[in-house]
């Protein structure tokens, strides 16, 4: 079913923010936004009911123009307010808006063990290879090799993987979209929001201002084009080599697994407290 | 225990701590582990979950700060509790529940510093950092502890100002303080005045989270509740919006400052003993408090006419209340186990009137009352 996307922009846009955004045209923030609103419109969750904490950087900003609980945290940290708030109240759909640099330099402690601590959260990851409201540096995904501003030799060091590391650090349910693949990231985003556990949605996008300029990689249409290209989905990716897999970006669910979450064995230790109340 | 009837415990500063926050009404905590704090996390983690609360070991400090930020604005009481190091690293989220206005009670239970200093000898090394340590103009509260009744009586009130005016409140303890044990007189639950934030009572439309009531603070609603509103760490405006506007940039600045700054008497805290007809007097706070008393008692006895002031409001700096004893007494005599932190306040507000002899310990060693009285006859 088509949503109507006038009803949604009236719906969850705030009415008393002052526009325009901060983003760049053709930046790929408006994209994972649209897809996070059509999934809540989906999932039909009361707008009381949603929590949307970010961090900072240009993906940072999200929250501020949507009509949420909204939460603009300091740097890399979003997903310890996340973390509070859960716990404070569990009925709360709570989700972290982070950028790369954001979840995986600054707040890289914190993303791991989230992951490994499993609470009912929901993190979306934009991950385009840069810091680009503070003007091009490199960041923990920016490839080896490549252009910024701060290395502007080509830089020296390796890439995360975000999704993977989000698995092996225990997250349940882990996937990946580029923001050429918009339908995918609303699906990926209905999914994570309504998985049981700590799951994750990271988002390849598009900095043609401040990463595809400096590394000759075109504006946004070509990095999209660009995106669309290099994309495999798991299913495939499953049949091929190592070395076929080079250069490529896996897309998909990367895993989807039911582990205990930590707001539901904490009503057990609540249990236990309770029967030991007179003790202490 | 969790509900304190009139009875006699024998317990240490931390578990004190621990039993005003629970009387407080503090539901949830986050912490690192860290000596020597770590018993308040302890206890709670086991107090905690048996009043419905919840307990949590983050990451790191940095993280903790974060956790109880994040309830407080889903509408629970919470702390956090740490020593120096810790203390450092939670200056970033210190400053964002300046910005935000979010009530929330950090425990910094001091040791030797910088760094990793001398874990885990008595100091009180962290005063001005707790005044400025996070970035940015901003007020503060910070409240001191001498005793293990003191550890009880003090985090109530430290929840209550941050209820009442929307603010994290700084408590300090120390080694000392911490891991004394005394016999203390908890009074009943009835007997303790306990104050929670007030929460809009305007249909949602109407709600402006940062407008500022005639004492400059805001009703705050919590993440759930049909408001529908944003917090940020930006400087924003009324309604919680980032803004660059310099008229509404200044206005937020002064209204935070002032509903801290006004010298309101339930902020202000400090202790006097033997000061109406005091020549010379003692400043002190913290455990060091407890040795000046002693020494005061007993230079009482040996017919010396002096004083002691204890602050328990170490900022805003309780000016009302030292101001006229500066003028009254000849001599004052502020020992700290720092260079001399809270003498700059004093200094500051004293201009001359009095004689300011300063008395410094940084070994590591707690100051005794021998100590304070072989200055004090000297004064």
């Amino acid at each position: 079913m088509p949503i109507p996307a006038q009803a949604l922009r009236h719906k969850y846009l705030r009415h008393n923010k002052k526009f325009p955004h901060v983003w760049c045209p053709g930046c790929g923030n408006g994209i994972v936004m649209g897809a996070l609103l059509r999934a809540i419109y989906r999932l039909d969750i009361d707008q009381d009911d949603v929590v949307l904490a970010s961090g900072i950087g240009c993906s940072g900003r999200m929250p501020t123009y949507l009509d949420f609980n909204t939460l603009h945290t300091t740097h890399g940290r979003a997903l310890t307010f996340a973390t509070g708030i859960k716990l404070a109240k569990p009925e709360l759909n709570v989700v972290a808006i982070m950028g790369d640099g954001d979840a995986t330099a600054i707040g890289g402690n914190h993303f791991i063990h989230a992951a490994r601590r499993n609470l009912n959260l929901t993190a979306i990851i934009i991950n385009n290879s840069i810091y680009g409201m503070t003007g091009g540096q490199y960041s923990p995904t920016t490839p080896f090799g490549s252009k910024s501003t701060t290395s502007v030799y080509g830089h020296i060091e390796h890439a995360f993987s975000i999704a993977e590391l989000a698995v092996t650090a225990g997250a349940s349910f882990v996937s990946r979209a580029t923001v050429y693949h918009a339908d995918l990231i609303d699906r990926l985003i209905e999914q994570a929001m309504e998985k049981r556990g700590f799951a994750v949605v990271e988002v390849i996008s598009n900095c043609h201002v401040q990463y595809g300029r400096r590394n000759k990689l075109g504006g946004a249409v070509d990095m999209l084009k660009r995106f669309k290209e290099q994309s495999i989905t798991v299913n495939r990716a499953a049949q091929m080599s190592p070395e076929e897999l080079e250069g490529k970006t896996t897309i998909g669910v990367l895993i989807d697994r039911d582990l205990p979450i930590s707001t539901e064995e904490y009503k057990k230790v609540r249990q236990k407290a309770g029967t030991l109340k007179e003790k202490v | 225990m969790s509900e304190p009837t009139k009875q006699r415990y024998l317990l240490q500063g931390n578990e004190a701590i621990v039993e005003g926050a629970l009387t407080a009404g503090c539901r949830f905590f986050a912490g690192y582990p860290i000596t020597p704090a770590s018993e308040i996390a302890e206890q709670l983690s086991i107090k905690l979950p048996a009043v419905d609360g919840t307990f949590i070991q983050m990451e790191d400090e940095i993280a903790s700060m974060g956790a109880i930020i994040g309830a407080s604005l889903a509408g629970v009481k919470t702390m956090t509790a740490t020593s120096g190091p810790g203390f450092s690293l939670m200056q970033e989220n210190l400053g964002f529940a300046c910005v935000a206005e979010v009530p929330c009670v950090i425990v910094n239970v001091m040791r030797g510093g910088p760094s990793t200093g001398l874990p885990t000898s008595p100091a009180q090394g962290d005063v001005q950092m707790a005044r400025w340590g996070t970035h940015g103009d901003h007020s503060i509260v910070v409240l001191a502890v001498s005793t293990v009744m003191d550890s009880f009586t003090v985090t109530v009130k430290a929840f209550n100002i941050a209820e009442k005016y929307r603010i994290p409140v700084i408590l300090l303890s120390d080694e000392v303080v911490a891991h004394t044990r005394e016999c203390v007189e908890l009074p009943a639950k009835s007997e303790i005045k306990v104050i929670d934030r007030i929460r809009p009572s305007v249909p949602p439309d109407w709600y402006k989270p940062y407008e500022g009531d005639a004492r400059g603070v805001s009703p705050m609603a919590a993440f759930g509740d049909g408001y529908r509103h944003h917090v940020t760490g930006l400087i924003h405006d009324v309604m919680g919006f980032p803004t660059q506007k310099p008229r509404e940039v200044k206005e937020f600045h002064l209204r935070q400052t002032k509903k801290i700054s006004r010298g309101f008497s339930d902020i202000q805290m400090t202790k006097g003993y033997f000061l109406d007809d005091a020549e010379t007097f003692v400043i002190a706070y913290g455990a060091v408090a407890r040795s000046a008393l002693s020494a005061v008692q007993e230079a009482r006895e040996a017919g010396i006419k002096v004083g002691l002031l204890q602050l328990i409001t170490l900022f805003p700096f309780p000016r009302r209340t030292v101001a006229p004893l500066l003028g009254q007494c000849r001599s004052v005599l502020i020992p700290e186990m720092n260079l001399g932190q809270m003498s700059r306040e004093i200094q500051r507000v004293n201009q001359g009137m009095c004689n300011v002899v300063k008395y410094n310990r940084i070994d590591g060693k707690f100051i005794t009352p021998r100590e304070i009285y072989a200055q004090l006859t000297k004064l």
